[in-house]
């Protein structure tokens, strides 16, 4: 009976047992085998550099026009060199979403990711590689600010800069010659433009949280313009506690500046907020220069222009927002010759004038990159970035993911609801959080 | 006798050895992996991901290393019930949510069973279309309600007349109606399932039930109520636990208006915050799913012991 049994495939319950255990446990533990260290041992190609090679690049950057934008890259690393990039791309929120367990499991080669607390993170746990080596051979185009942005915590480079863009008000310059409004320097003179704003029956400023990260941006301006830029910096990594006057203060001035921000912020995306400030029913609006995506119509987005935040306590308008975008080497790109070697090319402003060739709404960060075809507005921003003494991330790329996520987004939208915020409470959270890690 | 009784005896004994010889060689195997692939996945499913749970809410873990797993006390029901600000208000919500399931979404259900059992014409239309909300797709239902609620493009604003105008209500992003606006969409879809599991108990009833209370001169209100209703008591059950638990792992609509915050925690979103992507903190969503877990113990516990308790 067992003999026709194995004779018509009826496998011994060893073996089944065994498919299925991995089947199953594959399904459910694939967190936690992936938390074991199994990562593969990285993949040397010392050989490989000379040609031929297959470089694997994981990217998030899924939205049509970066696509193609990093695709073109690609396109002209492969015609320079004999090696070619596989891209493997994700859509971007489950990329970052699941970036914990691809970094651990077989991550590609190299990756799409971001400067600042997100990249250092991933650096000291040893799911990043240092690029050095590239860096030694480009790393003299990029500014100070950026060679910062892209350092780890033990010195290396971690990071190849692609594009960064700025956060700022953006206005629409018909409406404001119609009205005879100047661009405020001051905290002051912003408070005095929106009460006149308002009075003309406008939203003063265009704003939208539904989705809780964009009011991060108000609060690291203010921040960053009343207690300068390295106190940012600290309270996002949590050296400064948030239980003190400096952070009250934040939220104090916030508090004046909140009748002016759209109340209906709280259902509302960008996207949604972008169409106010489109059709002149709001008068600015602070955000990051992806903005300018929303405005499909050409007279629009032509009428559109830029000005930094207002100063107020201390250190002027030093300081910028403008998130950094690049590329990162994974575990598995360690000491890859052909990876060093597309590090490489990604640092030259042939790279970067092709990428912005194809996606204009970010700025091309490397030195000798063509700037001539700049649209106004973006020349506006590029010096905006390049005039600032220290550029910050965003409070999301500042911070631990968890303290974005997890206490800030609901903290501020109780704050934009109320006006009122519980910065022991904040404190508290923080505390635990970071001792989390 | 016995020379004839003899072989007989030992023939049978011999057939009966060989039978049981053959079903131990081939059932040892076929039980085995009957009982022993379903325990496995039991197992691996079930039972190994509660345990881990419930250990990692002692502990303090980055979800990297498994080195860098430290043991944390009892800091993260601390930290949960003493300074986590969207604990208590997603208890509420959740409260609210079991109430309202239960005193608004379950009978309109039951209603609508009742009513799409009478013999009217279209009856298996009404059903399908009444039911189409359960098996849509979550990325679906979100536009659909973004359809119905949108501030200035929604349907309820425009029909309302106050769409673009300042008296627009925004119902997702005004915490003081979004709970509500969501509890509309969960009902829309609980009242479709609950109303299936009517039907089917309705049908259940004996006929001979009704006609009995009929010639004893019962009103259709008092035959429903007295005799219909208690009738279905097995299907009653059913109903209540279904409500119960719909209520505690409540978390898919509110997950995809705004992630479960500004109005609409529940406990399950914050799981779900606090244990995916980049916000993890393991300790945390653990401690909390723990949380989940105990209150969901006890409508569990009522139900396995009534159907195995009827069953006795």
């Amino acid at each position: 009976m067992t003999d026709r049994l194995s004779e018509t495939g009826f496998v011994p319950s060893q073996l089944s047992r065994r498919s299925l255990f991995a089947l199953s446990g594959g399904v459910t533990l694939a967190g936690l085998a992936a938390c074991t260290g199994t990562t593969a041992p990285a993949a040397s190609g010392s050989a490989a550099a000379q040609g031929g090679q297959t470089i694997t690049l994981g990217s998030g950057a899924s939205d049509d026009v970066p696509k193609r934008a990093y695709q073109a890259v690609f396109d002209a690393y492969a015609k320079k060199s004999s090696n070619t990039v596989k891209v493997n791309t994700v859509p971007h929120n489950d990329f970052q979403n699941n970036i914990n367990s691809y970094l651990q499991g077989s991550p590609d080669m190299a990756f799409t990711w971001f400067a600042g607390y997100r990249m250092r993170y991933y650096a000291s746990k040893g799911l990043a590689s240092p690029m050095d080596d590239a860096w030694a051979a480009v790393g003299s185009s990029f500014s100070d600010g950026l060679a910062k942005a892209s350092t780890g915590d033990d010195g290396k480079k971690y990071l190849m800069p692609m594009y960064n863009y700025p956060w700022g008000f953006f206005f629409r310059k018909s409406v404001w010659a119609a009205k005879g409004y100047t661009v405020p320097t001051t905290f002051d003179a912003l408070k005095t433009l929106c009460t006149k704003m308002k009075a003309d029956g406008l939203i003063p400023i265009a704003f939208a949280d539904k989705d809780g990260w964009p009011a991060m941006g108000t609060f690291d301006y203010l921040d960053m313009r009343l207690n300068g830029y390295q106190f940012h910096m600290d309270l996002c990594a949590h050296k400064e506690s948030w239980d003190q006057k400096k952070v009250k203060d934040v939220f104090d001035n916030w508090k004046a500046l909140l009748p002016f921000q759209d109340p209906n912020a709280l259902g509302a995306t960008w996207q949604e907020a972008a169409q106010t400030l489109g059709k002149s029913k709001s008068g600015m609006y602070l955000l990051g220069s992806f903005v300018t995506q929303q405005f499909t119509d050409a007279t629009v987005l032509a009428d559109i222009d830029f000005f930094p935040f207002p100063a107020m306590a201390t250190e002027g308008m030093d300081a910028v927002e403008a998130p950094i975008d690049g590329i990162m080497l994974s575990s598995k790109g360690a000491g890859n010759a052909g990876a060093m070697d597309l590090m490489k090319f990604l640092g030259t402003p042939v790279a970067e004038d092709t990428y912005y060739s194809i996606d204009s709404s970010n700025l091309p960060v490397v030195k000798g990159a063509d700037l001539s075809k700049l649209t106004v507005l973006n020349k506006k921003c590029a010096d905006t970035i390049a005039g600032a003494k220290s550029i910050s991330q965003f409070f999301d790329r500042d911070a631990l993911p968890a303290m974005a996520s997890n206490v800030m987004i609901p903290a501020l939208q109780a704050f934009v609801k109320d006006g009122t915020v519980d910065t022991a409470n904040l404190e508290a959270q923080a505390k635990s959080l970071y001792a989390n890690q | 006798m016995t020379t004839i009784a003899a072989p007989r005896a030992r023939v049978q004994r011999a057939r009966g050895r060989r039978r049981s010889h053959v079903l131990t060689a081939s059932d040892k195997v076929t039980l085995g992996v009957m009982a022993g692939v379903p325990t496995l996945i039991q197992f691996v499913l079930i039972w190994a991901p509660m345990v881990l749970s419930i250990l990692l809410s002692f502990m303090r873990w980055n979800g990297l290393r498994l080195s860098d797993i430290k043991s944390a006390g009892l800091t993260n029901y601390q930290f949960i019930v003493k300074d986590y600000p969207p604990f208590w208000p997603a208890v509420a919500h959740n409260i609210i949510w079991l109430l309202f399931l239960a005193c608004v979404a379950t009978p309109l259900g039951l209603l609508l069973a009742v009513l799409l059992d009478q013999q009217i014409r279209g009856s298996r239309l009404y059903q399908s279309i009444f039911f189409v909300p359960v098996m849509l797709s979550l990325p679906l239902i979100g536009i659909i309600w973004q359809l119905m609620y949108a501030r200035n493009e929604g349907f309820i604003n425009n029909v309302a007349g106050i769409a673009n105008t300042s008296a627009a209500i925004d119902w997702f992003g005004n915490s003081s109606v979004n709970l509500w606006a969501a509890l509309v969409a969960a009902t829309w879809r609980h009242a479709g399932y609950i109303m299936v599991l009517y039907l089917a108990g309705l049908k259940g009833v004996d006929p001979s039930l009704r006609e009995a209370a009929a010639v004893d001169g019962a009103s259709a209100s008092q035959t429903f109520f007295r005799v219909v209703f208690p009738a279905m008591k097995p299907i009653n059950i059913v109903v209540v636990v279904i409500t119960i638990i719909e209520a505690l792992r409540a978390f898919d609509i509110v997950y995809i208006i705004n992630r479960g915050t500004n109005g609409l925690e529940l406990v399950g979103a914050l799981v779900v915050q606090n244990l995916v992507g980049e916000g993890q903190v393991i300790g945390i969503g653990s401690a909390l799913a723990v949380m989940l877990l105990v209150v969901s113990l006890v409508p569990i516990t009522i139900y396995l012991s009534r159907v195995f308790g009827s069953e006795d």
